[in-house]
C-alpha cells in the first residue's frame, strides 16, 4: 500500500531503534506519555515497545473517545432508544461499553431498543431521510477529530429543515484534558507519575493545529512531539523527545508534517464554532469533571440538540468500585495492575471502558501483549 | 377437462408464498421443479423421506459434519448463498481428511422470496455440488412468514469417508512444527463486507469461496506426517490458530511478513480498522506438518490451481500458556488473539 507501508518499514524501524538507543542517555529514564488511542494501538499492533530502549517507557494515555465517555452519557443514549423509542446511531465500538444496570448498547439492543452502529455521521442524516416517521439521534462521541462531520450534518439537517434529526453530542477536547492529566496530584505533587514528554495527536491536530499545545511546553516545561498514527511515526517522535529531554527543550515539534500545519484546519475550525459552543464542565471517565473540556450544541442549532430535544438530564454514574481504568487513563496504573484485567475483564466481558475500544490501553495490551504477562492467559 | 393439470412455477416473476411450505401439491410441484430438477440424483428421483446409502469400505469410517448459511448479501462477488452452502461443508468433512461422497439441504425460505433468486441459487448450488463429484441426496424446505427469515437460509450436512488410520484432529499439532496457509487470507468476509449497504465501496474483491477436498487430497499426499488441516472460516486465520493452538496444547509463532494478503483487501482492512487475520475465508486451508515435510508441501499445494500463493507462515511451539504470536514485520512482537465480539454478522 502506497503511504502506508513506507511508514511501516522493518528495515528503517531498525536504523531508528538504533539511534535512539545511541541518544539515550545512560542511567536516565525517560516516560513519555502518547495522548491518542491511535498512538496505544500501533504500539501494541506492531511491536514498538520491542525495538525501544529498556529506558523508554511509553504510558498510555486518554485519547481514546470510546473510554473517556462516562457512563451516565451511554445510558443516556440507551433511554432515548429504550424509552423515547428513538433509533439511536452510533460509531461501533461504543456498542459494547458497560452501562448502567448491566446493559450496554448491545444487551439493549437484544431488549429490542433500536440502535444502529454506523461508519460516518452522514449515515445518521441519511437514515433520518429515510425515516421521517422515527425519531433519529446521532451518538456523537470523539475528539476534535469527528467533531466538523457532526456540525456538518447538523448544518445539513438545519437546511433541509428536518424534524426528526438531533445528535446527543458527547464531543471533548483534547487540549482540556492534557491540561488534566498535568495538574493532576498525581503528576503535580506526588510526582508519582514521571512524564517526561508528550507523543502529541495525530489527526485531532490536522484540525487543530500544533498550536494549542504550545501552552503545554511553555506553561508545564513538557515537550511535546506531535507525530502520526504509524509505527515509524512513533519511533520518530520518541527520538525526536529523547532529543528534547537531553538539551533541556520543552517545545512543540512536529513529526506529523505531511498532514499538521500549525494552523490546522481553519474550515473546519469554522464549521464546528459555528455549531457548538464550549461547555461550562463535562464528566470524563479517569479524569472526572473538567472545566470547558467538551462542546455542546449552540442554541441556534437547539432543534437539533437532543439533550434539549428530549429533556435529558444527566445522572453521573460511579464506575465499578474495582475498576481501574480511570488511573489507567491518567497513566497512574498499568493495566496488569487492575486486579480485574483478564479475570473478570476481557474483551469479551469488559468491566471497564479501557477493554472495549481496540484503542483501549486493557484492550490493547490484553489483545497484543498479555503473552509478555505470563502466566496470565486467556482461560479462567 | 385436463386430468391432473397443474400450471406450471412462475420462475421468472413469481413468489415463494406459505402454500409452498404447506406439505399440499404447491410444495411438491416446488420440490420437484426447482430442487428435484436442479440436484436430479438417483436417490432424490425415488421421493422416499430419507437416503438409502451404502455402507463404508472395510476399515474406512464416516466422518459428518454440518453447517447452516445465512450469508447477507444473497449474492456476492465470487459466489453466492447456494454455492457456499455446498463449499461451506464439505470443506468441513474434506479437513478431516475425509473423501466426501453425500450432502442433505435443508432451506428456510422467508415468504415472497422471488422463484427466479430461488432458481438461480439452487443452480449455483447443484453446479457446485456436481463439480465436486458430491450428490445433495436428502433435503427439506420450509416456508417462514414474510419478515421472519431474510430471504433465504440453508443449512447442509455433508458425509465423507474417512480411511482407516488417518487422524487430523487439531490436537496434533508438535513444538517445531511448520504452520501452511493454501493462499491470501480474508477474501471472502472483505467481499462480503464490499457489499454491504451502509459500507458499500467499489473493489474487484472477490469470495474465495471453492471446494476444497482436492486440496486437501494434494496435501495428505505430499506431506505423510501431516498433523492436521482446517479451513479458517469465521473469525479468520487467527481464531483457527488459537483453536489449533488449544486444541495441541502448544503456542504458534507467525512471521507477519510471509502470510499472503491480497493489496486490495489489505488496502481496505487498512481503512476500515481491521484485520485481515481477523476476516472469514471460505477457500483456503491450514496445514500443520513436519518441518522436514514443510518445504514439499508447499510446493505441492503450489501447484494446484486453489493453492498457488500457499506458504510457510510460521512454526507451532512449545508454549504451555497456547499463545499464539507473530513478529511483525516491522520487527516487534505481538500476540494474535481471537476476535473480541462480532466483526460483521452473517458472513457465512
Amino acid at each position: 500500500m502506497k503511504y502506508v507501508d513506507e511508514f511501516r518499514d522493518g528495515g528503517i524501524a531498525r536504523g531508528l531503534a538504533a539511534a535512539i538507543a545511541r541518544e539515550v542517555q545512560p542511567g536516565r529514564r525517560y516516560a513519555f506519555m502518547e495522548f491518542c488511542g491511535g498512538h496505544t494501538h500501533a504500539i501494541s499492533r506492531y511491536g514498538v515497545a520491542d525495538l525501544l530502549p529498556a529506558q523508554v517507557r511509553m504510558v498510555h494515555g486518554p485519547g481514546c473517545p470510546v473510554c473517556v465517555l462516562p457512563i451516565g452519557r451511554i445510558d443516556q443514549a440507551i433511554r432515548l432508544a429504550l424509552d423515547a423509542g428513538a433509533i439511536v446511531c452510533t460509531y461501533g465500538d461504543t456498542l459494547r461499553v458497560p452501562a448502567s444496570a448491566g446493559l450496554s448498547m448491545l444487551r439493549a439492543r437484544a431488549r429490542g431498543a433500536d440502535i444502529r452502529m454506523i461508519y460516518s455521521a452522514a449515515d445518521a442524516l441519511a437514515l433520518a431521510q429515510q425515516v421521517p416517521q422515527r425519531e433519529v439521534v446521532f451518538f456523537a462521541i470523539g475528539f476534535e477529530t469527528t467533531t466538523p462531520p457532526t456540525a456538518l450534518v447538523i448544518r445539513q439537517a438545519a437546511q433541509l429543515g428536518l424534524g426528526n434529526f438531533s445528535v446527543l453530542c458527547c464531543h471533548v477536547l483534547t487540549p482540556a484534558a492534557i491540561t488534566a492529566i498535568l495538574e493532576s496530584p498525581e503528576v503535580r505533587q506526588l510526582g508519582s507519575v514521571p512524564l517526561d514528554g508528550f507523543i502529541g495527536p495525530a489527526h485531532v491536530s490536522t484540525v487543530i493545529g500544533s498550536r494549542p499545545y504550545a501552552h503545554f511546553a511553555e506553561e508545564y516545561r513538557k515537550p511535546v512531539v506531535i507525530a502520526g498514527f504509524e509505527p515509524l511515526d512513533v519511533m520518530q517522535a520518541v527520538r525526536m523527545l529523547v532529543r528534547q529531554v537531553n538539551e533541556g527543550r520543552a517545545e512543540v515539534e512536529n513529526e506529523f508534517t505531511r498532514a499538521v500545519t500549525e494552523d490546522g484546519n481553519l474550515k473546519a475550525q469554522a464549521r464546528v464554532s459555528e455549531v457548538f459552543e464550549l461547555r461550562r464542565e463535562f464528566e470524563w471517565r479517569g479524569l472526572g469533571l473538567v472545566p470547558y473540556s467538551a462542546l455542546r450544541i449552540r442554541p441556534g442549532f437547539a432543534a437539533f440538540d437532543a439533550e434539549v430535544r428530549f429533556g435529558l438530564d444527566y445522572r453521573p454514574v460511579p464506575d465499578h468500585p474495582s475498576c481501574e481504568c480511570g488511573a489507567i487513563l491518567r497513566g497512574v496504573r498499568t493495566p496488569v495492575e487492575c486486579k480485574l484485567f483478564g479475570t473478570v475483564c476481557t474483551p469479551e466481558t469488559p468491566m471497564g471502558s479501557c477493554m472495549v475500544s481496540s484503542e483501549g490501553a486493557c484492550a490493547a495490551h490484553y489483545t497484543y501483549g498479555r503473552f509478555r504477562d505470563i502466566p496470565i492467559t486467556a482461560e479462567a | 377437462m385436463k386430468k391432473a393439470y397443474v400450471r406450471p412455477l412462475d420462475l421468472r416473476h413469481g413468489s415463494v408464498d406459505l402454500s409452498h411450505g404447506g406439505g399440499g401439491r404447491a410444495m411438491v410441484q416446488l420440490i420437484a421443479d426447482v430442487f428435484g430438477r436442479a440436484f436430479d440424483n438417483e436417490w432424490l428421483r425415488r421421493g422416499d423421506d430419507g437416503a438409502v446409502l451404502p455402507a463404508p469400505a472395510p476399515g474406512e469410517r464416516l466422518v459428518v459434519a454440518t453447517d447452516a448459511h445465512v450469508v447477507s448479501p444473497l449474492f456476492f462477488p465470487g459466489g453466492d448463498i447456494g454455492c457456499l452452502a455446498v463449499h461451506g461443508t464439505l470443506n468441513d468433512v474434506a479437513v478431516m481428511g475425509a473423501r466426501p461422497l453425500y450432502l442433505a439441504a435443508a432451506f428456510i425460505i422467508e415468504e415472497g422470496f422471488p422463484l427466479a433468486d430461488l432458481s438461480r441459487l439452487v443452480a449455483s448450488m447443484a453446479a457446485a455440488a456436481r463439480e465436486a463429484g458430491v450428490p445433495v441426496v436428502t433435503g427439506d424446505t420450509k416456508v417462514v412468514e414474510k419478515g421472519k427469515g431474510d430471504g433465504l437460509f440453508i443449512a447442509t450436512t455433508g458425509v465423507g469417508a474417512l480411511p482407516g488410520g488417518r487422524d487430523l484432529s487439531g490436537a496434533n499439532a508438535r513444538p517445531g512444527d511448520a504452520v501452511i496457509v493454501s493462499g491470501t487470507v480474508g477474501d471472502h468476509g472483505m467481499a462480503i463486507m464490499a457489499q454491504r449497504e451502509n459500507l458499500a465501496f467499489d473493489s474487484a474483491i472477490r469470495s474465495d469461496t471453492a471446494a476444497l477436498h482436492g486440496l486437501a487430497a494434494v496435501a495428505i499426499d505430499a506431506a505423510p506426517g501431516l498433523r492436521l488441516l482446517r479451513d479458517p472460516t469465521r473469525g479468520g486465520l487467527a481464531a483457527t490458530l488459537n483453536e489449533i493452538a488449544q486444541q495441541s496444547a502448544a503456542g504458534i509463532v507467525l512471521d507477519e511478513g510471509a502470510i499472503p494478503v491480497d493489496p486490495q483487501v489489505a488496502a481496505a482492512c487498512e481503512f476500515l480498522g481491521l484485520d485481515p487475520l481477523n476476516i472469514a475465508n471460505e477457500g483456503k486451508l491450514i496445514a500443520v506438518c513436519p518441518a522436514g515435510e514443510a518445504d514439499a508441501l508447499v510446493a505441492a499445494l503450489r501447484s494446484h490451481p486453489l493453492g498457488a500463493r500457499a506458504a510457510c507462515i510460521g512454526e507451532v511451539i512449545a508454549d504451555e500458556h497456547r499463545f499464539v504470536q507473530m513478529r511483525t514485520a516491522f520487527g516487534g512482537r505481538r500476540m494474535v488473539d481471537w476476535l473480541a465480539g462480532e466483526q460483521l454478522p452473517r458472513i457465512c
